[in-house]
């Protein structure tokens, strides 16, 4: 069994990004959506932590654009996905557990 | 009132933005109470902290999420007499963010600083 977690808050005002990467099971993913999006700019405080590779790492597009980071630079191994990406994540895994 | 330029009493108010945009509604409602402070002439001045730095972040489009781009109207502070525009340097560069990526002119002062701002105010607002 793998697991989805998502996080929507950002790292620098709420805990559930780290509360999330110190629990989440090797093989699973991580989702960021709304304002969890901050954690994946590159230089920020946030971004090399979720690499891990440990757990595959998703961020959603609209919310990232929505922020004014459509073109920003990810680290490599973070994923962007749309909304139907999104609902392709959820049947993908066997469970989904939200950080919120 | 006895005279149309009598503009009664000025305060000085200061605005302190902690939150991203977006994911919530503080910013926007933050940003329209700081027109209201400007419309009635008080002595505005705005901070930027935390994750408020993200509000004044370039080419935001929230279309997609159903939400209002209402970052443009920072751009029209000035019109409004609103020129003490403040952002904590810490919460820029923990964020990976700088100056440039902002899409208005501030002034950056460093989180040792902050606390005298917040004293020298009549008011302060947080959102």
């Amino acid at each position: 069994m793998a697991t989805l977690n998502i996080v929507n808050k950002s790292p620098f005002e709420k805990h559930t990004l780290s509360q999330c990467l110190s629990r989440a099971a090797p093989g699973g993913a991580i989702l960021l959506i709304e304002d969890a999006v901050c954690a994946v700019i590159k230089g920020g405080a946030y971004a090399e932590q979720l690499v891990t590779g440990q757990q595959k790492v998703y961020v959603l597009e609209p919310d990232l654009a929505a922020r004014g980071f459509a073109d920003a630079a990810l680290p490599d191994s973070i994923n962007r996905v749309d909304y139907n990406g999104f609902v392709d994540l959820v049947t993908q895994y066997d469970l989904v557990h939200s950080w919120f | 009132m006895d005279d149309e330029n009598d503009i009664g009493v000025v305060k000085r108010f200061l605005y302190v933005n902690r939150r991203a945009p977006h994911g919530s509604i503080y910013a926007l409602e933050s940003l329209e109470t700081v027109l209201i402070g400007a419309a009635f002439d008080q002595d505005v001045s705005v901070l930027f902290v935390d994750d408020g730095v993200f509000q004044l972040k370039k080419d935001q489009q929230p279309d997609a999420l159903g939400m209002k781009n209402f970052s443009k109207t920072f751009r029209a502070l000035e019109m409004y007499d609103v020129e003490k525009i403040y952002v904590e340097d810490e919460s820029l560069s923990e964020r990976g963010l700088s100056v440039d990526d902002l899409l208005i002119d501030v002034e950056s002062l460093p989180r040792n600083k902050i606390g005298a701002l917040m004293d020298a105010q009549d008011v302060v607002l947080s959102f």
